[in-house]
Protein backbone atom coordinates (compact mmCIF):
# COMPACT_ATOMS: atom_id res chain seq x y z
CA UNK A 1 0.00 0.00 0.00
CA UNK A 2 2.58 2.38 1.07
CA UNK A 3 5.03 1.69 -2.38
CA UNK A 4 1.70 2.23 -4.20
CA UNK A 5 1.60 5.34 -2.57
CA UNK A 6 5.01 6.92 -2.87
CA UNK A 7 4.99 5.37 -6.72
CA UNK A 8 1.91 7.18 -7.66
CA UNK A 9 3.15 10.24 -5.69
CA UNK A 10 6.55 10.35 -7.73
CA UNK A 11 4.84 10.18 -11.14
CA UNK A 12 2.24 12.45 -10.29
CA UNK A 13 5.56 14.41 -9.50
CA UNK A 14 6.84 14.04 -13.22
CA UNK A 15 3.86 14.48 -14.97
CA UNK A 16 3.39 17.82 -13.30
CA UNK A 17 7.03 19.14 -13.67
CA UNK A 18 6.50 18.79 -17.45
CA UNK A 19 3.33 20.85 -17.33
CA UNK A 20 5.81 23.18 -14.46
CA UNK A 21 8.50 23.60 -17.27
CA UNK A 22 5.52 24.39 -20.16
CA UNK A 23 3.99 26.45 -17.46
CA UNK A 24 7.44 28.48 -17.27
CA UNK A 25 8.33 28.86 -20.69
CA UNK A 26 5.31 30.33 -21.24
CA UNK A 27 5.63 32.92 -18.66
CA UNK A 28 9.46 33.52 -19.65
CA UNK A 29 8.54 34.36 -23.35
CA UNK A 30 5.75 36.66 -22.72
CA UNK A 31 7.88 38.37 -20.00
CA UNK A 32 10.72 39.13 -22.21
CA UNK A 33 8.46 39.83 -25.32
CA UNK A 34 5.25 41.39 -24.31
CA UNK A 35 7.25 44.99 -23.10
CA UNK A 36 8.33 45.36 -26.00
CA UNK A 37 4.96 44.68 -27.85
CA UNK A 38 3.21 47.29 -26.12
CA UNK A 39 6.54 49.66 -26.27
CA UNK A 40 6.85 50.00 -29.89
CA UNK A 41 2.46 49.58 -30.31
CA UNK A 42 0.75 46.91 -31.60
CA UNK A 43 -0.10 48.62 -35.08
CA UNK A 44 3.58 49.40 -35.17
CA UNK A 45 5.08 45.66 -34.56
CA UNK A 46 1.88 44.05 -36.49
CA UNK A 47 1.01 45.59 -39.29
CA UNK A 48 4.48 46.79 -40.54
CA UNK A 49 7.12 45.44 -42.37
CA UNK A 50 9.68 47.44 -41.31
CA UNK A 51 12.47 45.76 -39.26
CA UNK A 52 15.91 46.95 -38.48
CA UNK A 53 15.70 46.93 -34.88
CA UNK A 54 19.62 48.48 -34.43
CA UNK A 55 17.24 51.83 -35.45
CA UNK A 56 14.29 50.78 -33.18
CA UNK A 57 11.79 49.50 -36.27
CA UNK A 58 9.87 46.69 -35.13
CA UNK A 59 7.63 45.33 -37.90
CA UNK A 60 7.06 41.84 -38.29
CA UNK A 61 4.03 42.20 -40.74
CA UNK A 62 5.91 40.22 -43.36
CA UNK A 63 7.36 37.30 -41.26
CA UNK A 64 3.48 36.96 -40.21
CA UNK A 65 2.36 36.75 -43.69
CA UNK A 66 5.67 34.30 -44.84
CA UNK A 67 5.21 32.10 -42.14
CA UNK A 68 1.30 32.04 -43.18
CA UNK A 69 2.53 31.55 -46.47
CA UNK A 70 4.54 28.84 -46.06
CA UNK A 71 2.99 27.02 -44.48
CA UNK A 72 0.05 27.05 -46.27
CA UNK A 73 2.15 26.01 -49.36
CA UNK A 74 2.99 23.15 -47.16
CA UNK A 75 -0.03 22.03 -46.35
CA UNK A 76 -1.13 22.15 -49.75
CA UNK A 77 1.61 19.90 -51.08
CA UNK A 78 2.37 17.75 -48.06
CA UNK A 79 -1.51 16.70 -48.00
CA UNK A 80 -2.33 15.98 -51.12
CA UNK A 81 0.51 13.37 -51.22
CA UNK A 82 -0.26 12.13 -48.27
CA UNK A 83 -3.88 11.60 -48.24
CA UNK A 84 -2.36 9.85 -51.39
CA UNK A 85 -1.00 7.53 -50.12
CA UNK A 86 -2.79 6.65 -47.32
CA UNK A 87 -5.36 5.63 -49.52
CA UNK A 88 -2.73 3.52 -51.87
CA UNK A 89 -2.09 2.07 -48.94
CA UNK A 90 -5.01 1.14 -47.60
CA UNK A 91 -6.93 0.83 -49.98
CA UNK A 92 -5.34 -0.03 -53.21
CA UNK A 93 -2.06 -1.86 -52.64
CA UNK A 94 -1.37 -5.70 -51.87
CA UNK A 95 -1.32 -6.22 -47.66
CA UNK A 96 2.48 -7.18 -48.39
CA UNK A 97 3.63 -3.89 -50.31
CA UNK A 98 1.70 -1.82 -47.66
CA UNK A 99 3.86 -3.50 -45.10
CA UNK A 100 6.85 -2.41 -46.74
CA UNK A 101 6.32 0.86 -47.99
CA UNK A 102 4.51 2.29 -44.63
CA UNK A 103 7.74 1.53 -42.50
CA UNK A 104 9.74 3.16 -45.59
CA UNK A 105 7.78 6.41 -45.58
CA UNK A 106 7.81 6.01 -41.52
CA UNK A 107 11.83 6.53 -41.93
CA UNK A 108 11.41 10.02 -43.76
CA UNK A 109 10.13 11.63 -40.00
CA UNK A 110 13.77 10.21 -38.55
CA UNK A 111 15.97 12.45 -41.07
CA UNK A 112 17.64 15.46 -39.83
CA UNK A 113 15.96 18.71 -40.50
CA UNK A 114 19.07 20.24 -41.29
CA UNK A 115 19.43 17.41 -44.29
CA UNK A 116 16.06 18.57 -46.07
CA UNK A 117 17.09 22.27 -45.88
CA UNK A 118 20.52 21.38 -47.69
CA UNK A 119 18.67 18.79 -49.68
CA UNK A 120 16.33 21.71 -51.03
CA UNK A 121 19.36 24.11 -51.28
CA UNK A 122 21.23 22.05 -53.90
CA UNK A 123 18.14 20.19 -56.10
CA UNK A 124 14.98 22.51 -55.64
CA UNK A 125 16.25 26.02 -55.28
CA UNK A 126 18.46 25.75 -58.67
CA UNK A 127 15.05 23.82 -60.46
CA UNK A 128 13.16 26.75 -59.79
CA UNK A 129 15.84 29.30 -60.22
CA UNK A 130 16.48 27.67 -63.63
CA UNK A 131 12.64 27.37 -64.68
CA UNK A 132 10.22 29.73 -62.83
CA UNK A 133 12.92 32.69 -62.67
CA UNK A 134 13.78 34.36 -59.44
CA UNK A 135 16.36 33.80 -57.28
CA UNK A 136 15.26 29.80 -56.58
CA UNK A 137 15.19 30.51 -52.75
CA UNK A 138 11.75 31.59 -52.35
CA UNK A 139 8.27 30.47 -50.63
CA UNK A 140 7.90 27.72 -52.98
CA UNK A 141 10.97 25.82 -51.86
CA UNK A 142 10.08 26.17 -48.39
CA UNK A 143 6.76 24.82 -49.27
CA UNK A 144 8.43 22.23 -51.15
CA UNK A 145 10.43 21.32 -48.31
CA UNK A 146 8.20 21.53 -45.67
CA UNK A 147 5.84 19.34 -47.28
CA UNK A 148 8.24 16.92 -47.83
CA UNK A 149 9.16 16.74 -44.02
CA UNK A 150 5.31 16.74 -42.94
CA UNK A 151 4.91 13.80 -45.08
CA UNK A 152 5.33 10.95 -42.74
CA UNK A 153 3.71 12.93 -40.06
CA UNK A 154 0.87 12.99 -42.09
CA UNK A 155 0.25 10.14 -43.58
CA UNK A 156 1.10 7.73 -41.05
CA UNK A 157 -1.68 8.98 -39.27
CA UNK A 158 -4.55 9.19 -42.16
CA UNK A 159 -3.60 5.31 -42.24
CA UNK A 160 -4.40 4.25 -38.67
CA UNK A 161 -7.86 6.62 -39.31
CA UNK A 162 -8.45 4.43 -42.12
CA UNK A 163 -7.63 1.39 -40.60
CA UNK A 164 -10.14 2.60 -37.69
CA UNK A 165 -12.94 2.82 -40.34
CA UNK A 166 -14.94 -0.97 -39.08
CA UNK A 167 -14.39 -3.43 -41.51
CA UNK A 168 -18.18 -4.01 -42.11
CA UNK A 169 -18.45 0.07 -43.40
CA UNK A 170 -16.61 -1.21 -46.02
CA UNK A 171 -17.60 -4.50 -46.57
CA UNK A 172 -21.55 -3.70 -46.77
CA UNK A 173 -20.19 -0.47 -49.64
CA UNK A 174 -18.77 -2.99 -51.60
CA UNK A 175 -21.75 -5.63 -51.27
CA UNK A 176 -24.30 -2.71 -52.46
CA UNK A 177 -22.36 -2.27 -55.28
CA UNK A 178 -20.07 0.42 -55.40
CA UNK A 179 -16.87 0.11 -56.83
CA UNK A 180 -13.52 0.10 -54.59
CA UNK A 181 -13.28 4.01 -55.51
CA UNK A 182 -16.48 5.16 -54.58
CA UNK A 183 -16.09 2.77 -51.49
CA UNK A 184 -13.28 5.02 -50.61
CA UNK A 185 -14.19 8.62 -51.34
CA UNK A 186 -17.52 8.15 -50.66
CA UNK A 187 -17.31 6.12 -47.42
CA UNK A 188 -14.25 5.81 -45.81
CA UNK A 189 -12.73 9.09 -46.30
CA UNK A 190 -15.65 10.79 -44.80
CA UNK A 191 -15.76 7.65 -41.49
CA UNK A 192 -11.84 8.74 -41.06
CA UNK A 193 -12.06 12.43 -41.67
CA UNK A 194 -11.43 13.43 -37.58
CA UNK A 195 -8.68 11.02 -37.58
CA UNK A 196 -7.09 12.54 -40.73
CA UNK A 197 -7.73 16.31 -39.31
CA UNK A 198 -5.85 15.66 -36.97
CA UNK A 199 -3.36 14.63 -39.21
CA UNK A 200 -2.94 17.45 -40.99
CA UNK A 201 -3.16 19.81 -37.48
CA UNK A 202 0.02 17.50 -36.76
CA UNK A 203 1.56 18.18 -39.97
CA UNK A 204 0.73 22.21 -39.70
CA UNK A 205 2.12 22.65 -36.01
CA UNK A 206 4.91 21.20 -37.76
CA UNK A 207 5.28 23.38 -40.61
CA UNK A 208 4.76 26.38 -38.64
CA UNK A 209 7.34 25.63 -36.17
CA UNK A 210 10.06 24.32 -38.81
CA UNK A 211 13.38 26.32 -38.65
CA UNK A 212 16.24 24.90 -39.48
CA UNK A 213 15.69 23.94 -43.43
CA UNK A 214 12.93 26.92 -43.74
CA UNK A 215 15.80 29.41 -43.49
CA UNK A 216 18.08 27.55 -45.67
CA UNK A 217 15.65 27.45 -48.60
CA UNK A 218 13.82 30.79 -48.79
CA UNK A 219 16.18 33.74 -48.69
CA UNK A 220 15.25 35.43 -45.49
CA UNK A 221 14.49 38.37 -47.20
CA UNK A 222 12.50 41.07 -45.35
CA UNK A 223 9.86 42.41 -48.10
CA UNK A 224 6.03 40.86 -48.49
CA UNK A 225 6.57 38.15 -51.45
CA UNK A 226 4.08 38.88 -54.41
CA UNK A 227 5.16 35.28 -56.19
CA UNK A 228 5.78 31.85 -54.89
CA UNK A 229 9.35 32.47 -56.31
CA UNK A 230 9.92 35.24 -54.01
CA UNK A 231 12.26 34.85 -50.91
CA UNK A 232 10.53 35.62 -47.92
CA UNK A 233 11.45 35.16 -44.24
CA UNK A 234 9.27 33.19 -41.31
CA UNK A 235 8.65 34.78 -37.57
CA UNK A 236 10.90 31.06 -36.64
CA UNK A 237 13.63 31.57 -39.38
CA UNK A 238 13.66 35.27 -37.67
CA UNK A 239 14.36 34.19 -34.04
CA UNK A 240 17.21 31.71 -35.11
CA UNK A 241 18.94 34.23 -37.64
CA UNK A 242 19.23 36.86 -35.42
CA UNK A 243 19.74 35.49 -32.02
CA UNK A 244 23.73 35.50 -32.05
CA UNK A 245 24.24 39.09 -31.66
CA UNK A 246 20.91 40.16 -30.70
CA UNK A 247 20.92 42.33 -27.51
CA UNK A 248 18.94 44.72 -25.11
CA UNK A 249 15.43 45.83 -27.07
CA UNK A 250 16.70 43.34 -30.55
CA UNK A 251 16.43 40.48 -28.51
CA UNK A 252 13.27 41.45 -26.45
CA UNK A 253 11.76 42.29 -30.32
CA UNK A 254 13.14 38.33 -30.61
CA UNK A 255 11.17 37.11 -27.75
CA UNK A 256 8.26 38.82 -29.36
CA UNK A 257 8.44 37.77 -32.43
CA UNK A 258 7.96 34.11 -30.14
CA UNK A 259 4.85 35.44 -28.50
CA UNK A 260 3.73 36.36 -31.91
CA UNK A 261 4.50 32.53 -33.08
CA UNK A 262 3.15 30.81 -30.03
CA UNK A 263 -0.52 33.07 -30.07
CA UNK A 264 -0.58 32.07 -34.17
CA UNK A 265 -0.17 28.33 -32.91
CA UNK A 266 -2.44 28.26 -30.31
CA UNK A 267 -4.81 29.43 -32.59
CA UNK A 268 -4.50 27.39 -35.30
CA UNK A 269 -4.43 24.45 -33.22
CA UNK A 270 -7.64 25.76 -31.01
CA UNK A 271 -9.37 26.28 -34.55
CA UNK A 272 -8.67 23.49 -36.24
CA UNK A 273 -9.36 21.26 -32.43
CA UNK A 274 -12.95 22.79 -32.36
CA UNK A 275 -13.64 22.39 -36.30
CA UNK A 276 -12.45 18.54 -35.82
CA UNK A 277 -14.57 18.19 -32.46
CA UNK A 278 -18.26 19.80 -34.55
CA UNK A 279 -17.05 17.34 -36.97
CA UNK A 280 -17.19 14.37 -35.15
CA UNK A 281 -20.15 15.27 -33.40
CA UNK A 282 -22.11 16.00 -36.39
CA UNK A 283 -20.94 12.33 -37.60
CA UNK A 284 -21.98 10.69 -34.32
CA UNK A 285 -25.60 12.04 -34.66
CA UNK A 286 -26.21 11.01 -37.91
CA UNK B 1 -6.74 15.85 -2.87
CA UNK B 2 -4.13 16.72 -0.47
CA UNK B 3 -2.24 14.21 -2.10
CA UNK B 4 -2.14 16.06 -5.12
CA UNK B 5 -1.41 20.09 -3.42
CA UNK B 6 1.50 18.18 -1.74
CA UNK B 7 3.24 17.33 -4.85
CA UNK B 8 4.65 20.24 -6.31
CA UNK B 9 6.40 20.77 -3.17
CA UNK B 10 9.63 18.76 -4.60
CA UNK B 11 9.51 21.10 -7.71
CA UNK B 12 9.12 24.33 -5.91
CA UNK B 13 12.16 23.26 -3.49
CA UNK B 14 14.28 22.81 -6.86
CA UNK B 15 13.16 26.28 -8.01
CA UNK B 16 14.21 28.03 -5.45
CA UNK B 17 17.92 26.17 -5.16
CA UNK B 18 18.33 27.53 -8.72
CA UNK B 19 16.81 30.65 -8.38
CA UNK B 20 18.75 30.70 -4.72
CA UNK B 21 22.43 29.85 -6.76
CA UNK B 22 22.33 31.89 -9.17
CA UNK B 23 21.82 34.98 -7.12
CA UNK B 24 24.86 34.01 -5.38
CA UNK B 25 27.66 34.78 -8.08
CA UNK B 26 30.79 35.37 -6.32
CA UNK B 27 32.33 39.17 -6.61
CA UNK B 28 35.71 38.60 -7.41
CA UNK B 29 38.47 41.03 -6.56
CA UNK B 30 40.85 40.96 -9.76
CA UNK B 31 38.10 42.24 -12.01
CA UNK B 32 38.64 43.63 -15.17
CA UNK B 33 35.82 45.28 -16.53
CA UNK B 34 35.70 45.47 -20.60
CA UNK B 35 32.64 46.81 -21.94
CA UNK B 36 31.58 48.68 -25.66
CA UNK B 37 31.60 47.22 -29.28
CA UNK B 38 28.78 44.23 -29.51
CA UNK B 39 30.56 43.83 -33.18
CA UNK B 40 34.28 42.92 -30.63
CA UNK B 41 32.43 41.73 -27.67
CA UNK B 42 31.97 38.19 -28.71
CA UNK B 43 35.25 37.61 -29.40
CA UNK B 44 36.55 39.27 -26.75
CA UNK B 45 34.24 37.15 -23.94
CA UNK B 46 36.08 33.71 -25.46
CA UNK B 47 39.46 34.99 -25.10
CA UNK B 48 38.33 35.97 -21.91
CA UNK B 49 37.41 32.42 -21.11
CA UNK B 50 40.69 31.20 -22.06
CA UNK B 51 42.44 33.69 -20.24
CA UNK B 52 40.59 32.67 -17.04
CA UNK B 53 41.45 29.50 -17.86
CA UNK B 54 44.91 30.06 -18.14
CA UNK B 55 45.07 32.21 -15.08
CA UNK B 56 42.91 30.97 -11.98
CA UNK B 57 41.74 33.75 -9.95
CA UNK B 58 42.28 36.38 -12.45
CA UNK B 59 38.39 38.01 -13.95
CA UNK B 60 37.90 39.51 -16.52
CA UNK B 61 34.37 40.67 -17.39
CA UNK B 62 33.03 41.47 -20.70
CA UNK B 63 29.96 43.62 -21.57
CA UNK B 64 28.34 44.72 -24.66
CA UNK B 65 26.23 48.19 -25.23
CA UNK B 66 27.91 49.12 -28.62
CA UNK B 67 31.61 51.53 -29.05
CA UNK B 68 29.61 53.94 -27.49
CA UNK B 69 29.01 52.86 -24.57
CA UNK B 70 32.14 51.46 -24.26
CA UNK B 71 33.86 54.86 -24.67
CA UNK B 72 31.99 56.15 -22.06
CA UNK B 73 32.27 53.91 -19.62
CA UNK B 74 35.93 53.77 -20.05
CA UNK B 75 35.82 57.41 -19.86
CA UNK B 76 33.78 57.26 -16.90
CA UNK B 77 35.80 54.39 -15.04
CA UNK B 78 32.66 51.69 -15.27
CA UNK B 79 34.59 49.73 -17.35
CA UNK B 80 38.86 49.21 -16.63
CA UNK B 81 38.50 49.04 -20.73
CA UNK B 82 36.33 49.97 -23.51
CA UNK B 83 35.98 48.25 -26.57
CA UNK B 84 35.20 50.10 -30.18
CA UNK B 85 34.80 48.79 -33.66
CA UNK B 86 36.31 52.25 -35.68
CA UNK B 87 38.56 54.71 -36.19
CA UNK B 88 38.64 57.35 -33.13
CA UNK B 89 37.67 60.59 -34.03
CA UNK B 90 40.34 62.79 -33.62
CA UNK B 91 38.53 64.74 -29.82
CA UNK B 92 38.45 61.24 -28.79
CA UNK B 93 41.57 60.28 -29.63
CA UNK B 94 42.98 62.56 -27.32
CA UNK B 95 41.58 61.84 -24.70
CA UNK B 96 42.03 57.99 -24.29
CA UNK B 97 45.25 55.55 -24.67
CA UNK B 98 44.44 53.25 -27.72
CA UNK B 99 45.58 49.54 -28.68
CA UNK B 100 44.21 48.32 -31.90
CA UNK B 101 43.60 44.51 -30.88
CA UNK B 102 42.44 43.42 -34.79
CA UNK B 103 41.27 44.30 -38.32
CA UNK B 104 38.35 43.69 -39.42
CA UNK B 105 38.34 43.45 -43.93
CA UNK B 106 34.68 43.37 -45.38
CA UNK B 107 35.14 41.94 -48.89
CA UNK B 108 32.68 41.75 -51.40
CA UNK B 109 32.03 38.60 -52.74
CA UNK B 110 30.34 37.57 -56.34
CA UNK B 111 29.65 33.84 -58.05
CA UNK B 112 32.88 33.32 -59.65
CA UNK B 113 31.50 32.98 -62.84
CA UNK B 114 30.43 36.66 -62.89
CA UNK B 115 32.70 38.81 -65.15
CA UNK B 116 32.77 41.72 -63.24
CA UNK B 117 35.96 42.39 -61.15
CA UNK B 118 35.98 45.06 -59.39
CA UNK B 119 33.02 47.81 -58.13
CA UNK B 120 33.38 50.96 -56.67
CA UNK B 121 32.33 51.73 -53.29
CA UNK B 122 29.53 54.27 -54.87
CA UNK B 123 28.18 51.49 -57.26
CA UNK B 124 27.96 48.82 -54.23
CA UNK B 125 26.11 51.36 -52.29
CA UNK B 126 23.61 52.26 -55.27
CA UNK B 127 23.12 47.87 -55.52
CA UNK B 128 22.30 48.09 -51.98
CA UNK B 129 20.33 50.21 -51.98
CA UNK B 130 18.05 49.46 -54.85
CA UNK B 131 19.29 52.36 -57.22
CA UNK B 132 21.49 50.06 -59.33
CA UNK B 133 19.10 46.47 -60.01
CA UNK B 134 20.64 44.44 -62.84
CA UNK B 135 24.17 43.79 -63.58
CA UNK B 136 24.75 45.25 -67.12
CA UNK B 137 24.63 48.93 -65.45
CA UNK B 138 28.34 47.70 -63.89
CA UNK B 139 29.21 45.97 -67.28
CA UNK B 140 27.86 42.57 -66.28
CA UNK B 141 25.15 40.13 -68.31
CA UNK B 142 21.63 41.36 -68.45
CA UNK B 143 20.24 39.48 -65.29
CA UNK B 144 19.13 41.13 -62.06
CA UNK B 145 21.42 41.07 -59.27
CA UNK B 146 20.41 39.24 -56.20
CA UNK B 147 21.57 41.02 -52.68
CA UNK B 148 22.73 39.16 -49.79
CA UNK B 149 23.15 40.62 -46.63
CA UNK B 150 24.08 39.44 -43.12
CA UNK B 151 21.25 39.00 -40.30
CA UNK B 152 20.32 42.66 -38.02
CA UNK B 153 22.96 42.69 -35.28
CA UNK B 154 25.79 41.36 -37.01
CA UNK B 155 29.02 42.59 -36.55
CA UNK B 156 30.03 41.84 -39.97
CA UNK B 157 26.55 44.00 -41.09
CA UNK B 158 27.61 46.75 -39.02
CA UNK B 159 30.92 47.33 -40.68
CA UNK B 160 29.57 47.39 -44.26
CA UNK B 161 26.96 49.88 -43.39
CA UNK B 162 29.16 51.99 -41.52
CA UNK B 163 32.01 51.74 -44.31
CA UNK B 164 29.57 51.20 -47.45
CA UNK B 165 25.83 52.40 -47.14
CA UNK B 166 26.70 55.24 -44.61
CA UNK B 167 23.28 56.68 -43.98
CA UNK B 168 21.25 54.92 -46.72
CA UNK B 169 19.68 51.69 -45.42
CA UNK B 170 19.97 47.83 -47.20
CA UNK B 171 17.18 47.26 -49.11
CA UNK B 172 14.41 45.00 -47.95
CA UNK B 173 14.12 42.65 -50.09
CA UNK B 174 17.79 41.78 -50.01
CA UNK B 175 18.13 38.41 -48.80
CA UNK B 176 19.77 37.58 -45.41
CA UNK B 177 22.00 34.40 -43.80
CA UNK B 178 23.52 34.35 -40.19
CA UNK B 179 27.13 33.64 -41.14
CA UNK B 180 30.02 33.95 -43.23
CA UNK B 181 29.93 30.27 -44.16
CA UNK B 182 26.15 30.54 -45.16
CA UNK B 183 26.44 33.39 -47.34
CA UNK B 184 29.22 31.69 -48.79
CA UNK B 185 27.27 29.13 -49.95
CA UNK B 186 24.14 31.07 -51.24
CA UNK B 187 26.14 33.49 -53.14
CA UNK B 188 28.80 30.30 -54.61
CA UNK B 189 25.35 28.78 -55.66
CA UNK B 190 23.69 32.03 -57.08
CA UNK B 191 24.87 33.04 -60.45
CA UNK B 192 23.52 36.67 -59.64
CA UNK B 193 24.22 36.98 -56.35
CA UNK B 194 26.70 39.64 -54.62
CA UNK B 195 27.21 40.10 -50.73
CA UNK B 196 30.20 40.79 -48.22
CA UNK B 197 31.68 38.58 -45.35
CA UNK B 198 34.85 38.75 -43.61
CA UNK B 199 37.78 39.24 -45.55
CA UNK B 200 39.65 36.85 -43.58
CA UNK B 201 37.28 33.46 -44.93
CA UNK B 202 36.64 34.32 -48.54
CA UNK B 203 38.70 31.32 -49.36
CA UNK B 204 38.42 30.19 -53.29
CA UNK B 205 34.96 29.22 -54.56
CA UNK B 206 33.69 32.74 -54.48
CA UNK B 207 35.14 35.68 -56.07
CA UNK B 208 36.23 38.56 -54.12
CA UNK B 209 36.07 41.77 -55.78
CA UNK B 210 38.45 44.86 -56.20
CA UNK B 211 37.28 47.89 -54.53
CA UNK B 212 37.89 51.42 -56.29
CA UNK B 213 40.48 49.31 -57.63
CA UNK B 214 42.14 47.94 -54.60
CA UNK B 215 42.73 44.15 -54.13
CA UNK B 216 40.68 42.88 -51.30
CA UNK B 217 43.88 41.87 -49.16
CA UNK B 218 45.04 41.38 -45.43
CA UNK B 219 48.17 43.31 -46.96
CA UNK B 220 45.92 45.65 -48.70
CA UNK B 221 43.76 46.17 -45.72
CA UNK B 222 47.43 46.67 -43.07
CA UNK B 223 48.23 48.88 -45.73
CA UNK B 224 45.90 50.92 -45.60
CA UNK B 225 44.71 51.27 -49.19
CA UNK B 226 42.01 48.44 -49.25
CA UNK B 227 39.33 51.15 -47.68
CA UNK B 228 36.21 48.35 -46.29
CA UNK B 229 38.18 47.50 -42.94
CA UNK B 230 38.13 49.27 -39.66
CA UNK B 231 40.12 48.46 -36.70
CA UNK B 232 39.03 46.69 -33.57
CA UNK B 233 40.62 48.98 -30.77
CA UNK B 234 41.11 48.47 -26.81
CA UNK B 235 40.70 52.02 -25.31
CA UNK B 236 41.62 53.18 -21.67
CA UNK B 237 41.61 56.73 -19.68
CA UNK B 238 45.30 56.95 -19.16
CA UNK B 239 47.86 54.16 -18.98
CA UNK B 240 45.52 50.79 -17.99
CA UNK B 241 46.34 49.24 -14.69
CA UNK B 242 48.37 45.88 -14.05
CA UNK B 243 45.49 43.72 -14.21
CA UNK B 244 44.05 45.12 -17.13
CA UNK B 245 47.34 44.94 -19.10
CA UNK B 246 48.11 41.50 -18.28
CA UNK B 247 44.88 40.78 -20.59
CA UNK B 248 45.79 43.24 -23.39
CA UNK B 249 49.54 41.64 -23.37
CA UNK B 250 47.20 38.35 -23.82
CA UNK B 251 44.67 39.12 -26.65
CA UNK B 252 48.24 41.12 -28.73
CA UNK B 253 50.20 37.78 -27.70
CA UNK B 254 50.22 35.10 -30.47
CA UNK B 255 48.00 33.03 -29.32
CA UNK B 256 45.31 35.61 -28.98
CA UNK B 257 46.08 36.83 -32.43
CA UNK B 258 45.67 33.56 -33.37
CA UNK B 259 42.26 33.28 -32.27
CA UNK B 260 40.81 36.34 -33.36
CA UNK B 261 42.30 35.58 -36.77
CA UNK B 262 40.56 32.03 -36.59
CA UNK B 263 37.24 33.84 -36.63
CA UNK B 264 38.43 35.80 -39.60
CA UNK B 265 40.00 38.41 -38.57
CA UNK B 266 43.32 40.26 -39.64
CA UNK B 267 45.72 40.67 -37.17
CA UNK B 268 46.74 43.50 -35.48
CA UNK B 269 50.40 44.58 -36.81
Amino acid sequence: MRQDQLIKTILMAVALSAILGLALMTVFIFKEGMPLIVQVGGRDFFCSSDWSPGKGRFGILSMIVGSLLVTLGALVIGVVFSLGLAVVLTQFCPPALARILKPVIELLAGIPSVVYGFMGMVTIVPLIRDHLGGAGYSVLAGSIVLGVMILPTVTSISVDALHAVPRPFWEGSIALGATRWQTTHMLMLKAARSGILAAVILGMGRAVGETMAVIMVTGNSLDIPRRLTDSVRTLTSNIALEMNYASGAHSQALFATGVTLFVIIMVLNTLAMAVSRRRMAMGGTR
Amino acid sequence: MTRIRRLPAPAMGLLACTLLAAGCRKEQQQTVNVAGSTSVHPYVELLAGEYQKKHPGRKVDVQAGGSAAGLKAALSGMADIGMCSRELKPEEAAQFNQVVIARDGVAVIVHPANPVNALTTEQIRGMFSGRITNWKEVGGHDVPIRLVTREEGSGTREAFVHLVMGQEEILRGAMAQASNGALKAMVRTEPAAIGYMSLGQVGTDVKALRVDGQEPTAEGVLAGTYKLARPFLFVTKGPPGADAQAFIDYVLSPEGQKALEAEGFIRAR
